[in-house]
């Protein structure tokens, strides 16, 4: 049996312990996600699932143990990891007083993102014509999560952070948003949603991880996802690796702490 | 860098056009100063012409704190700070881009208090140049500190009353090169008395913009 | 592809200095543990004492050779006598603790170096510079009243003492915002860092700005009359006497820095612990064997 070379990891976390003043965020985060996973993080509010997020967007230094985003250090590799990763989280980063096409247009240049994608991301989220021209200072809650959901799918990161992307949507946003997660996770970027409501995203997850007291206390895989969202694509078919097996979890060997539930 | 500076200071700009903060707070505060300072000197034209050009860079200086306090505030909406954070944008082109921002309000400031001090207090100008190269230099130099020391207090909440405290000595020598200026540019001298504090403003503004743009990544992840 | 993983070694490990003896850990991970405070080896204690008493003898000596021993000047009288004292407040208030701030704050910022021992001699380098600041400000007025006839001379000295005071005070008011010590020291090495090049510069523009004014009276700061025998030794000793002072406040004053870090920290240690019981047990320990990592249940550990 030949080797397999693990698929890269998207996100790897060992031990991780994150500090905000004296409080643990994450008091010993154990994670493994490979690349074009999507994985949803459930837990109760206070968790650390937001924490979580943050420490991989790089917003938020570990105190102590291992992270690799995308296989970059975070702190040594600043600027690499943030322009290749998107964080949506609950504020929306908009300047009051630039419309929302100004908005737009700033968030995606600074992240060095493709001006030409800005008017079709608009459009895909319905912010267009008056929409388009009106102060972000004057927008409603979803609006202004549409609005940052332009700027991620303009963008188009490798690694997607969504952190409870479904607050604040109406129900037809709700869909287009599955349906990006959809695109996304087909495309081979790799998403991590965050909700302590799972019922609407598990279809869009392979796997699911709880998260509570700052550390995952259980994992459980989701049947509903379609396994080439699992792992990433596999070389086109291949007589001389018989034995990969495209659903095995690339978890690294030595790894105790995860505790699989089948 | 420059691409991101560019970027930046656009934006500022742009949120400054549409806001107005500093032309409809900053500048009829910096007036109301003017007068204040009138009232304390008293009536006569000859004390407040020979304290013109002290007045006018404190009134300056009064003013950068609040541009600065504005410059800084921007960025609190819905977390846009941490926004900026993300989107990777280079932190020395972040710092030059916000800098140029507060140093183009804070040159329009000065133009309009220096009128105001013509005409308040009656002081004459020989030297035009000079006064121009001062305002020049000694906006950089305050642009450079402010942006810095603003980044430091950003995520304070006694930022209000710390960053006049922590800016407002390290400002000084500006106060003073851009007030001995003003003396010689006013007295018609010889051009060598100012051109010393002019030196000295170039290398304060070089400094403070180097130590920015090494030291504002480092600085934006602390607070 | 390599992994470039982030290792970052776990709060509290910051080099301790050799007499911070127990205390230090320097195990990974989020095991909670309240550890015993940083107490100072025999050695450093000792030496604190030492130091502390060769102060306080040789201040008292200075006193009494300035007061008693050594004679009054022909011009200023017994004013004179604050020579021994003046210059050497200063010497340590401008030089001494500055100094010892800003090349302590750049050893924090300094990736290789960095260690929150840096951070908390600098802090106490300033806060004892502070006092010695204010010392020279008030014994320089009370010597220029008589000299100058004047409490205030805006000369480049004094300004510049003035000045240094002020971003001292600023300093100090950055440390008191709650926050986590390395976020707080990096901020504090920063504020220190930008003040350190500022002095010079306003030293050199207070200057100019006095000698090149015309029609100023230039006063002469230096108020330092001949000096010669006794007077000479005297203020030697006045020198060394006021450094070891210095150096005794700062070791106490670091030590009490250590204590109030580790008062902190093991409040930290304390809700690990409990955070982590929020999720419940944690996982996979075997019956019996304490916490997770298998360290000895003795220690004060998960609640």
């Amino acid at each position: 049996m030949a080797p397999v070379a693990l698929p890269p990891s998207a996100v790897s976390l060992r031990d991780a312990v994150a500090l905000a003043g004296r409080f643990p965020l994450l008091a010993g985060v154990d994670l493994e996600v490979a690349v074009g996973e999507t994985v949803l993080v459930e837990g109760p509010n206070g968790a650390g699932k937001t924490s979580l997020l943050r420490v991989c967007a790089g917003l938020v230094p570990l105190t102590s143990g291992h992270l690799s985003v995308l296989g970059l250090d975070p702190t040594r590799h600043r600027v690499g990891v943030r322009r290749r990763v998107g964080l949506l989280s609950h504020a929306s980063h908009l300047y009051d007083d630039l419309t929302v096409r100004e908005n737009v247009r700033f968030a995606v240049r600074a992240a060095g993102g493709d001006v030409g994608r800005i008017e079709p991301a608009l459009d895909r989220w319905g912010l267009v014509g008056r929409l388009a021209k009106t102060s972000a200072g004057k927008l409603s809650a979803g609006q202004r999560r549409r609005v940052a959901l332009a700027v991620l799918t303009a963008r188009w990161p490798e690694l997607w952070l969504l952190d409870e992307p479904h607050a604040g949507l109406d129900a037809s946003a709700r869909a287009l948003l599955d349906q990006a997660v959809r695109e996304a996770a087909s495309s081979g970027v790799t998403v991590l949603i965050a909700s302590h409501e799972a019922g609407p995203v598990e279809d869009l997850a392979s796997r699911a991880v709880t998260v509570t007291g700052g550390r995952v206390a259980a994992e459980r895989r989701l049947t509903a996802a379609s396994d080439e969202a699992a792992a990433p694509a596999p070389a086109p078919a291949d007589d001389s690796d018989p034995d990969v097996d495209v659903d095995v979890d690339p978890v690294v060997p030595e790894q105790g702490r995860v505790a699989h539930v089948a | 860098m420059w691409r991101d500076a560019a970027l930046v200071a656009g934006k500022d700009l742009r949120i400054e056009g549409r806001s107005r903060v500093a032309l409809s707070q900053v500048a009829p505060f910096g007036i109301v100063a003017l007068v204040l300072f009138a009232f304390a000197l008293g009536p006569d034209r000859q004390i407040m012409a020979k304290g013109a050009p002290g007045l006018f860079w404190v009134a300056v200086l009064f003013c950068t704190v609040l541009a600065i306090q504005r410059s800084v505030s921007v960025e609190s909406s819905d977390g846009a700070r941490d926004g900026l954070r993300l989107s990777g944008i280079d932190p020395a082109g972040l710092y030059l881009g916000k800098a140029v921002a507060v140093a183009a309000q804070l040159v329009v400031l000065e133009a309009l208090l220096a009128v105001g001090v013509v005409l308040l207090y009656g002081a004459r100008i020989e030297v035009p140049w000079m006064i121009a190269a001062s305002c020049v230099l000694g906006t950089i130099g305050l642009a450079a500190t402010g942006t810095l020391y603003g980044a430091l207090s950003s995520g304070l909440r006694v930022r209000e009353t710390l960053l006049p405290f922590l800016l407002l000595p390290i400002a000084a020598p500006v106060l003073l090169a851009g007030t001995r200026i003003w003396q010689a540019a006013m007295a018609g001298g010889t051009p060598s008395a100012g051109s010393q504090w002019l030196k000295l403003l170039v290398v304060f503004d070089a400094v403070y913009l180097a130590i920015g743009v090494v030291l504002f990544g480092p600085i934006q992840e602390t607070a | 592809m390599t992994d470039d993983l982030a290792t970052v070694p776990p709060a509290g490990a910051d080099r301790a200095r050799p007499d911070d003896a127990a205390g230090s850990d320097d195990a990974a991970g989020p095991v909670a543990r309240v550890t015993a405070p940083p107490t100072p080896s025999a050695a450093a204690r000792t030496t604190e004492r030492v130091i502390g008493l060769l102060a306080l003898v040789g201040t008292a000596a200075t006193v009494w050779l300035g007061i008693w021993v050594t004679p009054p000047d022909k011009v200023q009288g017994d004013l004179v006598r604050l020579v021994y004292i003046h210059p050497g407040v200063a010497w340590v208030a401008l030089y001494l603790a500055f100094g010892l701030a800003a090349v302590s704050s750049l050893l924090y910022l300094w990736p290789r170096t960095r260690s929150l021992f840096w951070d908390r001699l600098a802090a106490a380098a300033v806060e004892v510079g502070v006092v010695f600041n204010v010392c020279t400000l008030v014994s320089g007025s009370i010597w220029g009243k008589p000299t100058w006839g004047v409490w205030w001379a805006w000369d480049a000295r004094l300004t510049s003492t003035a000045v240094l005071l002020v971003l001292f005070l600023g300093y100090l008011a950055l440390r008191r915002v709650p926050a986590e010590p390395e976020v707080r020291a990096r901020r504090s090495a920063f504020v220190a860092l930008f003040a350190a090049v500022d002095i010079p510069i306003i030293h050199f523009s207070v200057n100019w700005w006095n000698t090149l004014h015309q029609g100023a009276t230039v006063l002469n700061a230096n108020l330092s009359p001949t000096i010669h025998g006794s007077m000479a030794w005297t203020l030697l000793l006045g020198f060394v006497a006021l450094t070891l002072v210095f150096v005794w406040m700062l070791l106490v004053r670091y030590r009490i820095g250590a204590l109030e870090d580790w008062l902190a920290a093991n409040e930290l240690d304390l809700a690990l612990a409990e955070r982590q019981a929020e999720g419940g047990p944690p996982p996979a320990a075997p019956p019996g064997s304490g916490p997770v990592d298998g360290v000895p249940t003795d220690r004060v550990g998960v609640a």
